[in-house]
């Protein structure tokens, strides 16, 4: 015979389903009312029409679009390389400060007071010493381009965070993994080549994405040593044309960008989440 | 010396202390070849300090052990590559999580004996099929049974012939049926002639496998004998009253 459902599940069901229907109701309401209050809030504000002619012209979106765009493909460019070389000096960094070899007594050292500096100083601040410094060291022999020189100084500052994010996943690594692979004869080199170090980057991974959307975004402030980038080419045009919309273009376009790396790392994240429950971790 | 080659693991007043805390108070043992010992006493006797001295994870305040001979505990010595030649099996598998089973097998061979991955991994499925657990070679260890965990960590132990095989508590962390999974394979490996140093809380066990059995208290030996003299004639109140509380506890 086939299975009839029992009265007490369709019942169970009907109640459900009407739940469901009730949420959702709610949620469009909600959304609905605070939408509207949001809308009258701003453009009932007194100097609103002056705000939109200045911010949301479509006139000067236009013309800026294609400037702005191909400032934004030299912050692209930059995020790239200074995530890479982040990646692999910080990558040096957690592997120097979590080694106990007395023949890297000296790289320990040297790899604190980095971080402690470049996590330290702000941004902006190491922008204007590797910026403005460096050129007035007058070596011929070394680069004046300010691209370059602000993708050394996202480098200094972002190789310092994710040299600590790095760090804390090796710690967070269960110390059984370490003794394991010792018992098995690996060396300690080894030991954290094969068998700690994959774990800790996995369990990091999420954490230094993030790292790389907040560097795309401070990819901008090269523009301050005046590198042509996205905001950089905004700025031209908003000063030619006293009119602000080409600032909200290049703010549309990093946003843009950022996003799809967001939800990368959101689904990330949960994949993580839902594979440590399923094991029983919380 | 023809009377050290039977012996491959000589352990001589081994003194080991944490702080004031005395763990393994002169312990002198010896295991033969192809000798099964079980190391019996409760949680905290210094049934795992010792296993973990023997393969150097611990330092020893003093004494000596002897690997086959050799004094692993003289100055000088490298721990891995003594490691090398010893099998640990823990409590908790610890398999690595990254990995699949082939590739948890296969990487101390391929690492620290230099065998090439083709031979490794032949090597590895071989042993894999001989105890049933060819089909999870491409399988990540999570997705595993307790009891196929803990096989596959064994089998990891046991892929680079070690000289002696440790266990340490290897089936307290499963539940009746996949104790009796693994049981069965440390039955057959003593069948082929393995040399096995436990510590368990498995008396029936202990009882079918060992050829002799050590009651440990307290980070003394205080009884010695083969699984008969032991579990049945405890000499010692210490030893009659651990044997009581199993048996009140439905474990003998």
């Amino acid at each position: 015979m086939s299975y009839q459902p029992s009265p007490l599940r369709l019942q169970r069901e009907a109640a459900r389903r009407r739940a469901s229907r009730r949420s959702t109701l709610i949620a469009i309401l909600s959304t609905v009312v605070i939408a509207t209050v949001l809308t009258i809030a701003v453009t009932g504000a007194p100097g609103f029409k002056a705000v939109k002619e200045s911010f949301f012209n479509w006139h000067y979106a236009k013309s800026a679009f294609p400037h702005v765009l191909s400032g934004l493909w030299l912050n692209l460019k930059v995020m790239l390389i200074a995530s890479f070389f982040s990646f692999i000096l910080g990558l040096l960094i957690a592997l120097a400060r979590t080694s106990h070899s007395p023949l890297l007594y000296p790289v320990r050292i040297l790899a604190t007071v980095f971080t402690d500096i470049f996590r330290g100083l702000p941004l902006l601040l190491v922008l204007f010493l590797v910026g403005f410094g460096i050129p007035g060291l007058q070596f011929t022999w070394l680069t004046n381009s300010v691209v370059v020189l602000g993708t050394v100084s996202l480098i200094l500052t972002y190789s310092a965070y994710m040299g600590e994010v790095i760090r804390a996943g090796i710690e967070a690594v269960n110390p059984a993994q370490r003794m394991a692979g010792r018992a098995l004869g690996l060396s300690p080199t080894q030991t954290q080549r094969y068998v700690v170090l994959p774990q800790a980057l996995r369990k990091v991974t999420p954490a230094l994405l993030n790292d790389l959307i907040s560097l795309q975004k401070d990819s901008g402030l090269i523009s301050t040593l005046g590198a042509i980038d996205a905001i950089r080419a905004a700025q031209i045009d908003a000063s030619l044309s006293f009119n602000f919309t080409p600032y909200v273009v290049a703010g549309a376009l990093f946003v843009s960008l950022t996003i799809p790396l967001t939800r990368f790392t959101d689904w990330l994240t949960f994949r993580q989440d839902r594979s440590r429950v399923q094991q029983g971790q919380w | 010396m023809v009377t050290m080659a039977e012996s491959m693991l000589d352990i001589i007043n081994v003194r080991k202390s944490y702080g004031d805390e005395l763990v393994l108070h002169d312990i002198s043992v010896s295991l033969a070849e192809h000798e099964v010992k079980v190391l019996i006493g409760a949680s905290g006797s210094g049934k795992s300090t010792l296993l973990r001295t023997l393969n150097l994870l611990e330092a020893i305040d003093d004494g000596q052990i002897l690997l086959a001979g050799t004094d692993i505990t003289a100055v000088g010595v490298n721990p891995d590559k003594v490691r090398a030649q010893i099998g640990s099996v823990f409590q908790s598998f610890n398999l690595f999580p990254h990995l699949n089973v082939l590739q948890n097998i296969t990487l101390a061979p391929r690492k620290v004996h230099g065998v090439s991955k083709e031979a490794a991994e032949a090597n590895a499925m071989e042993l894999l099929q001989r105890f049933g657990l060819a089909d999870k070679a491409k399988q990540y260890p999570d997705l595993l049974s307790g009891g196929q965990q803990q096989r596959v960590a064994i089998l990891r132990a046991l892929i680079t012939k070690p000289k002696v095989l440790l266990l340490d508590e290897v089936t307290s962390a499963l539940d009746p049926i996949l104790i009796a999974e693994v049981l069965s394979l440390i039955a057959e490996l003593k069948a082929e002639g393995m040399t096995i140093m436990i510590a368990t809380h498995e008396m029936g066990f202990a009882k079918r496998v060992a050829d002799h059995v050590l009651f440990l208290h307290h980070g003394k030996i205080l009884e010695a004998g083969t699984p008969a003299d032991i579990l049945e004639n405890p000499r010692t109140t210490e030893l009659s009253d651990f044997l009581g509380a199993l048996r009140d506890a439905g474990r003998l």
